[in-house]
């Protein structure tokens, strides 16, 4: 089985199926995609992954567990992590309370200050305004604190929702630059993208997901040269 | 001076009880009117215990026994009257917290009849001191210094321990507190625990300064510090603190002159408008960014 394995899942809002029976498969290692169009329900499907939303059918698997009904505080031990869409830090907190939050469920001091040390060392400017409250942060700077902070948990699975919305080109580069890195460290990632040309160049795997269902799914290169793709979400 | 000692003792008081209201409705986004019905439980917790033989070491035996009473009522309430409804209209929960409140005092009137119930605390005993020309009475002290390490007790913990700052996540953003491996619902029972002994503590004082237990006896303090907290803007802690002290020195001197004192209670809701109408966030509240 795979590291998270996806099976039929349907969401509804009240009498609306905004997912309509989907399945995928992230393996370890990876760095797997969902793209589509606003409201394809890639944000649906990762909030009712960590069951922030209630799922109507379905399951989900996670190394081997049986997650489908885990509420969200209890998928962060097992090594889930999800950076949510808009970034969601805590505005009135500082840049240091945000991390320490990230690292609720770690209680080792040595490994809490290795960590924080080592995103101060990534993103340097989180140093510069670790007494400083989040909200003041800039918008990239605010997804370099929500990313930091997620992995503060030591995850195995990071699940990245839109983390380019609303970045300048500049930060962009940054951020997927960084998932990279996240990733050739060992941590698995599951990305939902609306930039869709950036989400494949750095994809191993993606699905495409039209209106609640699957529409497509190949490798990050084989997406990038179909030309339906490319049509619909590259505007080439 | 004695009377502004009274107030900051009373203003500590209804602080003590405005803290309940906001902490609650900081993190679960509620309001809980049933808060004033736990200070009356409290109080017939200290009846019990203490009746007419009252002094201090049994008074501090009396506040064992009310906050273990409150604390539980106030857990009880939560599970099985709020916890239900997370996720269900403001006004639904709203109600239902209403419907808590008069249930309390309605087993308060079975119980115990609805006459006044006389407590001697012993805080009579105590006397007063004479100060710069003036005499202060000790209760009133005691409740004063009493009220200041509770709240730095509790500023402490919320802004310097673990389990605050995951109270401070879950008010700012519950979802993503969640996230975090915070599990929200503890941190809001937790949350209600700290009113609810706040609360027993607030029936004790009270007690020292009004040494009769009736059913509706959480009512009118209750609404009061309910005003104090949204005059100091509800959520905010500090907020509470400010507005639950600024309200008991109105209060005290107002009393204290006799042309106004009948309208008391009319400046201090009257202080209420005025500052909604200024400050609509309160003195000290934050004005929150709507999440998109």
């Amino acid at each position: 089985m795979a590291f998270l394995t996806v099976n039929d899942l349907e969401v509804s809002y009240g009498l609306i199926r905004a997912i309509k029976g989907v399945s995928f498969e992230v393996n370890e290692g990876e760095i797997v995609a969902l793209i589509g169009a606003n409201g394809a329900g890639k944000t649906t499907i990762m909030h009712s992954l960590c069951n922030l939303l209630p799922k109507t059918t379905g399951q989900v698997f996670f190394n081997g567990q049986d997650i489908t009904h885990l509420p969200p505080h209890k998928l962060v031990p097992l090594g889930i992590a999800q950076v949510p869409e808009g970034r969601r830090i805590f505005q009135e907190l500082t840049v240091a309370e945000n991390l320490r939050l990230g690292a609720y469920t770690r209680k080792d001091k040595a490994e809490y200050t290795q960590t924080v040390n080592k995103m101060f060392e990534r993103f340097p400017i989180l140093k510069e305004r670790q007494k400083q409250v989040a909200g003041t942060l800039s918008g990239g700077e605010q997804q370099m604190l929500a990313m930091s902070r997620a992995l503060m948990s030591h995850p195995k699975l990071l699940l990245l929702d839109e983390p380019s919305m609303g970045l300048s080109p500049l930060y962009v580069n940054t951020i997927f630059d960084m998932i990279r890195t996240i990733n050739e460290e060992g941590t698995t990632v599951l990305l939902v993208e609306q930039n869709a040309k950036k989400a494949l160049s750095i994809a191993d795997r993606a699905y495409v997901l039209e209106i609640g269902k699957i529409a497509k799914t190949g490798t990050g290169a084989e997406l990038l040269s179909d030309d339906s793709i490319r049509r619909a979400y590259l505007g080439d | 001076m004695e009377t502004l000692i009274n107030g900051l003792s009373l203003g500590g008081i209804y602080a003590l009880i405005a803290l309940g209201y906001t902490m609650v409705y900081g993190i679960a986004k509620m309001l809980n009117f049933a808060h004033g019905d736990i200070i009356m439980a409290g109080a017939y917790a200290i009846f019990v215990v203490i009746g007419l033989q009252g002094n201090l070491l049994l008074s501090a035996a009396a506040l064992l026994v009310a906050i273990l009473l409150c604390v539980t009522l106030g857990i009880l309430t939560e599970r099985v009257a709020y916890r239900p409804l997370r996720g269900a209209s403001p006004l639904a929960v709203l109600i239902t917290a209403i419907g808590v409140s008069y249930l309390l005092q309605s087993i308060a009137q079975l119980v115990f009849k609805s006459e006044g119930l006389p407590v001697s605390t012993g805080a009579a005993s105590l006397g007063s001191v004479p100060f710069l020309g003036t005499n202060l009475k000790v209760s009133s002290l005691l409740t004063l210094g009493l009220c200041i390490i509770i709240m730095t007790a509790l500023t402490l913990f919320v802004d310097k321990t673990r389990i605050g700052r995951a109270m401070l996540a879950v008010s700012e953003d519950r979802a993503a507190a969640s996230l975090m491996g915070i599990n929200t619902n503890f941190i809001i029972t937790l949350t209600f625990a700290i009113g609810s002994a706040l609360a027993a503590f607030a029936a004790l004082f009270y007690l020292m300064q009004i040494p009769v237990v009736t059913p509706v006896l959480g009512s009118l303090p209750g609404i009061k510090a309910f005003t104090a907290a949204v005059i100091g803007g509800i959520g905010s802690i500090p907020g509470a603190m400010l507005g639950g002290i600024l309200l008991g020195v109105i209060e005290c001197f107002c009393q204290s002159v006799p042309e106004i004192s009948p309208y008391t209670t009319a400046i201090e809701f009257g202080l209420l408008i005025v500052i909604l109408l200024v400050r609509p966030v309160g003195l000290l509240g934050k004005k929150r960014r709507e999440k998109v």
